[in-house]
């Protein structure tokens, strides 16, 4: 096995608040390897943007505590000063948000913003390289008449052109990680695909890593190699895409999926979807923080409720939970009926 | 962008005239007859009635501001026969309470005004913008503390007060500074400087602390864009983020702002002007207030008008150059 691109080890994010601490992201590891397409899915509120953004170290308030280990090149980010860290981002890792109307900024031309990315890690370039190197990059995202469009504002572009230029901001230096946070949440459906499309193209090409969030599991279907279910800020599951959608191996990933099933089977419908919400990510269950809306749930004083499960191997994939691994293999082959 | 500025200015146009007729009416509809005042201690009924003829205020509204309005375009002769006075172009009335022309009067008074203005806009912006930045890169902090208190305490200090205070404190107990007076600036700049110190900060606390906390909030509100977080994933430098991104973003509306109080200032500070006895437009418009001068309130009140009109005129067009999506829509 190659070694990982970048590892996350026990990564735990809690934000203090007026009503308490936020345990956002409560002991997450895994890894992403070189040019593969990790997915990461779960409910809104799971704990995915902020597992991104510690990568990036983004969004750092005061408020806030960051622990466990990023690995990436054999250092820890989370250790890293500022002025290494800016080496970092943009040049090694680079990410694309949910909102393509508000990533920009509007105050300077769609040329200029994909330049400054290139320029900030490349300082010595000429402004004809520049040039260069930015018409060629819209190109690559797929923006007719380049030359022209470079000097327009982002206002002047669609929602899914302005999703391009993103693209276009985050691989102009050929980055080795790639973070998508549902980069296709906000656009038209039809315009999704497209984006998909051209995310999947420009990794095959560039050879990077990319972690796409989001909470569409049709979205991972077509595009992970791997994925990692999230809940509650933990990981419950981590499998490849095969076997997920084949063999779920955690009750929360069989509801999820079967909520998926769900759209195009009206029949089964009723009986997949996750009752319950989820819960307060201030005041966590005790033991698994599924287990008050798990039907499998192993009752009063089980280890459901008294310990926090890991994840282990269960079959091909790996999940976190007090099951038996025999009965878990039943319960996802069988579609969780 | 060009025919926005052109539509842009020809409304404006538009619009003074319209405001310069709704003060003129305003004002000549007020219970006052300004032919009593051209007479002085020799007024008799008979003599008032005769020089309203000859003033034309005895004429409908409307041949009045005609009559007004040619004077500013083509100059106009006032006053009973005789005695009368001609003023040349731009001529906005004749005062029989200065017995000069209102032009004059103008002329005279607006580099006092223009000089506190300048003065104290300079102070506030800079406190208030550079105070207000300080809070928000180091919010929760001190400075951020400090700033806040500073603009609570400047908002709910009446302007008198803290004039009264200073002339106190600083001239009377100790003897830092003269009592404020206004040296022309090509006359004396270090006098107009210093004369004019008292007169800038008490103006520039209030609105400082107006500005602390729209820069405040702005910067912080920039900060949570989506934009400025893409800028710091691309690696942007923290010094050139907060330049290029987050001040660039947060001092479009507040040059907006600033560009119309500056222009309200300079209609003049009538409460600052009437204590530090500054001999601006300010205090010239309290006086023909009191004295009744129809003409020199008038006209006053016309430049303070035009003043904004032409300020909200500039920062609208200002406002497209800040910003391109608001340049492409109009
Ligand atoms: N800055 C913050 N302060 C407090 N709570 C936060 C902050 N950012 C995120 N959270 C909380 O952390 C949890 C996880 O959020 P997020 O990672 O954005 O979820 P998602 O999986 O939908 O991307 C949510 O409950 C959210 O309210
Ligand atoms: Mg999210």
């Amino acid at each position: 096995m190659s070694t990982p691109l970048i590892s996350i080890r026990d990564l735990h994010v809690s934000f203090h608040t007026q009503d308490g601490v936020v345990k956002a992201v409560d002991g997450v590891s895994f890894d992403v390897m070189p040019g593969e397409t990790l997915g990461i899915v779960g409910e809104s509120g799971s704990g995915k943007s902020v597992t991104a953004n510690a990568i990036m170290r983004l969004n750092f308030g005061t408020q806030v505590d960051v622990s466990g280990e990023i690995i990436m090149n054999g250092k820890n980010l989370l250790e890293v000063d500022d002025d290494e860290l800016r080496t970092l981002r943009g040049r090694q890792m680079a990410m694309v948000f949910q909102d393509p109307l508000t990533a920009l900024n509007p105050f300077y031309t769609v040329g200029n913003q994909i330049a400054e990315a290139y320029l900030i890690h490349h300082p010595k370039a000429t402004k004809s390289e520049v040039r260069e190197i930015v018409l060629n990059a819209m190109v690559k995202v797929g923006i007719p008449e380049p030359t022209k469009r470079m000097d327009s504002y982002p206002h002047e572009f669609s929602g899914g052109m302005r999703q391009r230029i993103v693209i276009a901001i985050a691989l102009v230096n050929n980055p080795q990680l790639l973070i998508a946070d549902e980069p296709t949440t906000a656009l038209d459906v039809t315009v999704q695909a497209q984006i998909l499309e051209l995310i999947g193209t420009l990794q095959e090409e560039y050879g990077s890593a990319v972690m796409l969030i989001t909470h569409d599991l049709g979205v991972i279907a077509e595009t992970a190699d791997r994925v990692m279910v999230m809940y509650a800020g933990h990981a419950v599951e981590l499998a490849n895409v095969d076997e997920l959608f084949e063999t779920p191996t955690h009750p929360y990933t069989v509801g999820l999926l079967g909520s998926v099933h769900s759209l195009d089977d009206s029949s089964r419908g009723a009986l997949q979807t996750i009752s319950g919400t989820p819960p307060s990510l201030i005041n966590l269950p005790t033991g698994c923080a599924f287990h008050p809306r798990c039907r499998f749930e192993l009752g009063e004083n089980s280890l459901c409720r008294t310990e926090a499960p890991q994840l282990h191997a269960v079959g091909k994939s790996r999940s976190a939970c007090h099951l038996p691994e025999s009965q878990l293999l039943q319960i996802g082959a069988k579609g969780g009926v | 962008m060009i025919y926005f500025v052109i539509r842009r200015l020809l409304f404006a146009v538009v619009l003074l005239f319209v405001v310069s007729f709704f003060t003129y009416v305003l004002f000549t509809a007020l219970p006052t007859n300004p032919a009593a005042l051209t007479c002085g201690k020799n007024c008799t009924p008979e003599v008032i009635a005769r020089n309203e003829v000859r003033l034309g205020y005895d004429q409908p509204i409307h041949v009045q501001y005609g009559r007004f309005l040619k004077g500013i375009f083509a100059g106009r002769t006032y006053g009973p026969e005789g005695a009368s006075v001609h003023c040349p172009a731009p001529a906005l009335g004749y005062s029989f309470e200065y017995h000069e022309c209102v032009t004059d009067l103008i002329t005279r008074t607006f580099p006092v005004t223009l000089s506190v203005a300048i003065g104290a806009f300079v102070l506030w912006m800079g406190i208030g913008v550079g105070l207000g930045t300080l809070a928000a890169l180091r919010r929760g902090r001190w400075q951020d503390r400090f700033a806040t208190t500073f603009s609570v305490v400047g908002i709910s200090l009446p302007t008198f007060f803290f004039a009264l205070l200073a002339i106190l404190v600083i001239v009377i107990w100790g003897g830092l500074l003269d009592f404020p007076q206004y040296t022309g600036f090509t006359e004396n700049p270090i006098k107009w400087f210093s004369g004019l110190l008292l007169p800038w900060a008490t103006l520039a606390i209030l609105s400082a602390s107006t500005y602390v906390r729209l820069t405040r909030n702005g910067i912080l509100e920039v900060m949570n864009e989506e934009f400025v977080r893409l800028g710091l994933a691309k690696g942007v430098k923290r010094r050139t983020l907060i330049i290029k991104y987050v001040m660039r973003a947060a001092m479009v509306p507040i040059v907006t702002i600033a560009g119309l109080d500056f222009a309200a200032l300079l209609g003049g500070a009538v409460i600052t002007e009437s204590v530090f006895n500054l001999p601006g437009m300010g205090k010239l418009s309290i006086r023909a207030v009191t004295d009744s001068d129809l003409p020199v309130l008038v006209a006053t009140t016309l430049v303070a008008a035009v003043l904004i009109v032409v300020a909200n005129a500039v920062v609208d067009i200002l406002y497209g150059f800040l910003d391109p999506r608001v340049r492409e829509k109009v």
